[in-house]
């Protein structure tokens, strides 16, 4: 492998252990997947500390121990905890004192300490070809496919690696014509009134992701349509989660996909069915296995974590139901990052929520921190990715819906669903 | 009747077990329980059965990129399987293997093979898992 005098440094450990230890997992690993050479990056997002367990801590406390330094500028997904109002969330302070401890270590390592699985919705976003190392299956999608940046799908503590040493296997969707698609994917009969909401790309990504897999779809049908940034989070979380999407190209959207054949870089494609209303309608069925009309216990929002655009659709989604209230055996949470949270209050926003009764909770994720009930049976979500992980991390039963939906379920605290766009066609 | 498969060890290791063979790609995250090794994914083919101490056939990785931390936690609980065999390139499952050697000193072998010794690997086999990746097939 060719390695740079610098990198051999880091190797032999001139650089200190922490160094050490980083340098040999990027070249272990450029090893394992057959990458000849190493490329710099220019910043990274750090998923790793997201996860609440004995040996994320041991491997942070390791690196943190040595003094090691990122060396290019990083951002952190969520951790385990709400950081500053925990205590109020009814959190065993065990599992916040863990928490911290993993968060500190990463501050100590000079990370930016953004806690959002949407970094690309805050501080320091990408630009167009610019080389990351960004964890975060949601924030990678998103990264490569709607910014045109370029990382790999950084499974955890390969990140931080990368992080460290500012270099990361040159492989993948690193390389120009990696980045080709390779199966074209026709959505047929698009009227824009259907995908209004970002919930028709959730279940649309649903469907892109588990037809594709880990290959490079080009999407067509939406040429025109000017889809909001929230509506390309929810397909990139959808088709990331249902299969192993790191970038995708909406043709006439996004910046490397004017046309398919600059997407395909005039190379060949496959070709997938058309996707039909009729399968875009049994895609958003499938997202709920809850029973109708059972309780619900916790209705989640903001997975991944909720924009500005999206705490006012919230805030207008409960102006269409003025005077009522969430349901006494209901939890209404809503996952954001701080900064955005403080955008919305300064926005008026957090106001109509709170008088709601809704529940706000910053730098954290469901299903990395104990905030729904142990007993909660029934869940209700906006978010596919949501739909996708609740069943086996929460032990619950999930329903699918929109925004005014999940305002309804949360109201009547029960499942209460208007199904599916795509009507009569 | 023993017979050799050759695989390549994409992270070198000695191991012996049973398989638990699947067809379906895993998402460790979301699918295994990180505390006991169990299935947790309701939509995989293995729901319900525990990875400790097999070694775990699997064609694909997918989905969250911290399998590999709930990998590197089920080699520190020891509740990891034996080895890893897939019949893709799974660099989550590997980079939580090369961590865990890196910070624990333990080893899990992580082997990719053909489609053809893919076929050949059938749930229940008793297998041995060399450092050059080949896989051996214990007669009970």
């Amino acid at each position: 492998m060719k390695l740079s005098a610098r990198d051999r440094e880091m190797l032999n450990g001139n650089h200190g252990e922490g160094a050490r230890f980083a340098m040999s997992v990027v070249v272990r690993m450029a090893d394992a997947v057959g990458a000849q050479e190493l490329v710099s990056i220019e910043a990274a997002h750090i998923d790793a500390c997201a996860l609440l367990s004995r040996s994320s801590l041991d491997f942070i406390e390791h690196l943190a121990g040595d003094g090691a330094r990122v060396s290019v500028p990083t951002t952190l997904s969520m951790v385990s905890l709400d950081l500053e109002n925990w205590r109020y969330l009814g959190i065993d302070p065990a599992h916040a004192e863990m928490a911290t401890r993993i968060a500190n270590g990463y501050r100590a390592l000079g990370c930016v300490p953004t806690w959002t699985c949407a970094p690309y919705q805050g501080y320091l976003t990408p630009r167009l070809g610019q080389q990351l190392a960004w964890g975060e299956s949601n924030a990678v999608a998103y990264a490569n496919s709607v910014l045109g940046a370029r990382t790999n799908r950084y499974a955890d503590y390969l990140d931080i690696c990368g992080a460290i040493t500012g270099r990361v296997p040159f492989t993948g969707l690193h390389c120009t014509e990696n980045r080709r698609a390779t199966v074209r994917v026709r959505v047929e009969d698009v009227c824009a009134a259907d995908w209004a909401s970002p919930t028709a790309w959730a279940a649309l990504g649903t469907l892109v992701g588990g037809a594709v897999g880990e290959r490079v779809p080009a999407i067509e049908g939406f040429s025109g349509l000017r889809p909001s940034n929230d509506a390309l989070k929810a397909f990139g979380a959808a088709a990331a989660s249902f299969g192993s999407i790191g970038l995708f190209h909406l043709v006439g959207v996004t910046p490397e996909a004017p046309d398919v054949t600059v997407a395909s870089q005039g190379r060949p494609v496959s070709e997938t069915r058309g996707v039909t209303a009729a399968m875009l309608r049994a895609a958003w069925e499938e997202l709920s296995d809850a029973v109708p009309e059972a309780p619900v216990d916790a209705v989640i929002l903001g997975c991944p974590h909720a924009s500005y655009a999206e705490f006012e659709a919230l805030a207008e989604a409960l102006a269409r139901r003025p005077g009522t209230h969430v349901h006494d055996a209901v939890q209404l949470l809503v996952f954001a990052s701080a900064p955005m949270v403080e955008l919305a209050r300064r926005g008026g926003l957090l106001e109509p929520l709170a008088r709601f009764g809704a529940t706000i909770v910053r730098d954290s994720c469901p299903f990395h921190a104990p905030i729904v009930a142990a007993e909660a049976r029934t869940v209700m979500t906006d978010s596919a990715k949501c739909a996708y992980y609740a069943p086996g991390e929460l032990n619950v039963r999930v329903a699918f819906g929109t925004i005014d939906d999940c305002v309804e379920s949360a109201i009547a605290g029960m499942v209460c669903g208007g199904g599916a766009p795509w009507h009569g066609r | 009747m023993a017979r050799t498969l050759s695989g390549t060890a994409i992270v070198s290791g000695d191991a012996e077990g049973l398989v638990l063979r699947s067809d379906r790609a895993i998402s460790l995250w979301g699918g295994v329980d990180p505390a006991t090794g169990e299935v947790i994914d309701r939509r995989h083919d293995r729901h319900g059965a525990s990875i400790a101490g097999r070694v775990f056939v699997v064609p694909a990785e997918k989905g969250s990129s911290t399998g590999s931390a709930i990998l590197l936690e089920l080699i520190r609980a020891g509740v990891a399987p034996a080895a890893i065999v897939t019949r893709e390139l799974a660099p989550i499952l590997a980079l939580g293997a090369i961590v865990a050697e890196e910070l624990y000193g333990e080893r899990v072998p992580v082997v990719r093979v053909g489609p053809d010794d893919w076929d050949a690997l059938a749930d229940g086999d008793r297998v041995r898992i060399r450092m050059d990746g080949s896989i051996e097939r214990i007669a009970d």
